[in-house]
């Protein structure tokens, strides 16, 4: 069943779709800018995945709430509330990035708005979430944690280890599967035992969920429950079907899957449906689109520029940050 | 002879061994249908079908112990990790079982494995993915460890640690797999534990394994432009070390560098300056110089990562310490 938009008042709802936008267009150019070399190594890029960052950030109070991720950590980033500039700086390695050019695309760490990376190890980002969690409950804060992770990722055995501590302690943590259906070029078929994530949930005392991953409002409203849960010290898992539209990274030639199949999922797209519900329901004209992704384009090119005119860390920043 | 690259010997080692016998598989992530992921594995799936190469989740922790239990079972698994900073995943497989259960079953298990996959930095990856860690296995024993250079050894020792009745990790490298060198058309292998001879001259020993090899050749060229002959050992074997190898040649010239793109603590390059201090103390006339990787996690910016690995400057200013001299 759908979430009705009447749900939300009408400035949320411009947030998530602002927010989608926004990784949309950060990420467009960010390819752009792989291409012409300002970029270099692994980029991941999360087009097509934008309505589980969208929808769940929105249901975050993000003053308590923390969020932890893998290495396609831009649009969690962007819809945590990193600042465009801070990211794309981080992508070109310049010094003014978040992580002052050490951590590159894959390391986005953003303290102030609570975006806690940015991991590179494929499930090891999942017990740190609940570390996190951990000591939200052990200060009481009220606070939970968002714990992001691939298809893929499912099946390192640190998933299966958290989950159990998550559950028998009672932790403020969500988990949320972000199936993208590709771990790299193998199909998340292939390598599950089970063919609903959620289900797994139940071997561990924990309540299952799954979400369509392209409707921001079925992600929100899911997540909004789990969290909820969460708060009481119940920890849930989420799964969100989803889909990558552009390679496991920048150097994937893809020939593990069709062009037909991405045309299926772009048909589905989650922005496009998103704006094509909200114009039905008369909440966005044309113009107010328009104005919209041209501001966030603007952003975006300003982002560009700031990235462009920052200067490289000095080689005397070789040895500092390494230890506090 | 042909030349072929890094790549291309591996994957003709490993189709040959394959061949060769039954009882080698191959396992690991995206190995199969992906033709791996650096494509060290293409077309062996096509070849031997998915009994014996086998895709797995990523779960490196599971398909190693996989691997080893497999090994002690009959078979002769080969087992690609991706890299070999996604093994420390399965560091507690090889370490507590691989490495220890010959010795703990008194001598009734062999365990014939071999791990194998890209090591050491390459380009713009940062902290988590461009780490040398031939030391976590060289620190080991029960343990070989292999770290071919070019495409000739690569061939020979992979065959050798396949055809080995013991646990061998072997270290490549993701900017080696497209270096081309001759191989022989012939069927050979090259023997684990014996270190090759680069380059003869008499003025300075240089040590190095693996892919810091084309720095050094560099910066050897560069010394003898200016007249000074540098012996180069390429060590290809971290464990078991070719001590004889690289004591006669510090004996021959009396002054020693080595180069190592770990980081300088208890890593495979000072072991081997240990060795040179201990056994050719009367014949160094200046201290072994350690040129390795900084003391730091790799950032991903590219000016500092470069800075932070060894380069034909580093080199050839150690050697200038270590002949005591201004004007190299
Ligand atoms: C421990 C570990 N093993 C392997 C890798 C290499 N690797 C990086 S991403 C990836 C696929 C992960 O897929 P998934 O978890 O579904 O996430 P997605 O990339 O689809 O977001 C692999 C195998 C890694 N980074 N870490």
């Amino acid at each position: 069943m759908k979430t009705e938009l009447a749900h939300y008042p009408k400035e949320e709802l411009m947030r998530m779709l602002t927010t989608m936008q926004t990784i949309r267009a950060f990420e467009e150019k960010a390819g752009m800018m792989y291409g012409l070399r300002k970029i270099g190594g692994f980029c991941h890029l999360y087009t097509g995945q934008e309505a589980v960052a969208g929808g769940a950030i929105s249901a975050l109070d993000l003053s308590k709430d923390y969020v932890v991720t893998a290495y396609r950590d831009h649009g969690l980033a962007i819809a945590c509330g990193m600042d465009p500039k801070k990211a794309m700086a981080e992508l070109f390695g310049k010094v003014t990035g978040c992580s002052r050019g050490k951590g590159g695309s894959m390391h986005l760490f953003d303290v102030e708005h609570h975006f806690l990376g940015g991991n590179g190890i494929v499930g090891a980002q999942i017990p740190v979430a609940a570390g996190v969690a951990f000591s939200q409950q052990y200060r009481e804060s009220g606070g939970v944690t968002l714990c992001f992770f691939g298809d893929g990722a499912f099946h390192q055995g640190a998933v299966h280890e958290t989950f159990n501590l998550g559950k028998i302690w009672d932790l403020p943590v969500v988990f949320i599967v972000e199936n993208n259906q590709w771990g790299m070029g193998t199909n998340w078929k292939k390598v599950s035992a089970v063919d609903d994530f959620s289900v797994t949930a139940g071997a561990y005392g924990m309540k299952g969920y799954s979400c369509d991953g392209l409707d921001v409002l079925d992600v929100r409203a899911t997540i909004e429950q789990a969290v909820a849960d969460a708060r009481l010290g119940w920890p849930s898992l989420i799964e969100a079907r989803t889909y990558r539209y552009k390679g496991h990274s920048m150097s994937d030639p893809q020939k593990y899957r069709t062009r037909e199949e991405i045309d299926e999922y772009r048909k589905r797209d989650a922005i496009q449906s998103f704006k094509f519900r909200l114009s039905e329901a008369k909440m966005l004209t044309e113009k107010e689109w328009d104005d919209l992704t041209r501001r966030i384009d603007a952003q975006i090119e300003e982002a560009v520029a700031f990235a462009e005119e920052s200067p490289e860390p000095s080689l005397e920043e070789l040895y500092t940050d390494v230890y506090a | 002879m042909a030349e072929i690259t890094y790549r291309e010997a591996l994957n003709r080692a490993l189709d040959e061994e394959m061949a060769r016998d039954e009882r080698v598989f191959l396992i690991g992530e995206e190995v199969g249908e992906y033709d791996g992921a650096y494509k060290v594995s293409r077309g062996l799936l096509a070849k031997y079908g998915p009994r014996r190469v086998k895709d797995t989740p990523i779960s490196e922790l599971g398909f190693t112990g996989l691997g080893v239990g497999a090994a002690i079972a009959g078979l002769r698994p080969v087992v690609e990790w991706m890299t070999h900073n996604f093994a420390l995943l399965a560091l507690d497989q090889v370490v507590n079982n691989a490495a220890k259960l010959r010795q703990m079953s008194g001598g009734q298990l062999s365990v014939p494995i071999v791990f194998r996959g890209p090591n050491g930095p390459a380009e713009f990856l940062a902290a988590q993915h461009s780490q040398a860690l031939g030391g976590y296995w060289m620190h080991v024993p029960g343990l070989k460890v292999v770290a071919p250079a070019t495409p000739a050894d690569a061939y020979g020792l992979l065959k050798s640690a396949i055809r080995d009745d013991n646990p061998v990790v072997m270290l490549e490298a993701e900017l080696m797999y497209a270096w081309k060198g001759e191989v022989s058309d012939q069927e050979y292998t090259v023997p684990i534990g014996k270190a090759r001879v680069a380059r003869e001259g008499e003025d300075v020993t240089l040590i190095t394994y693996s892919k810091p090899i084309r720095v050094v050749e560099e910066a050897a060229d560069r010394l003898a432009e200016k007249g000074v002959r540098a012996d180069v050992i390429d060590l290809r074997s971290l464990r078991p070390l070719d001590e004889e190898t690289v004591v006669s040649s510090v004996w021959k010239t009396s002054r020693c560098v080595v180069v190592d793109e770990a980081w300088p603590m208890a890593s495979p390059g000072v072991t081997v300056a240990n060795l040179v201090n201990s056994r050719c103390f009367d014949a160094l006339d200046a201290p072994v110089e350690l040129v390795s990787g900084e003391d730091v996690p790799m950032p991903y910016n590219h000016r500092l990562e470069l800075a932070a690995q060894p380069s034909v400057e580093k080199v050839i200013a150690a050697v200038a310490r270590v002949l005591y001299r201004e004007d190299l």
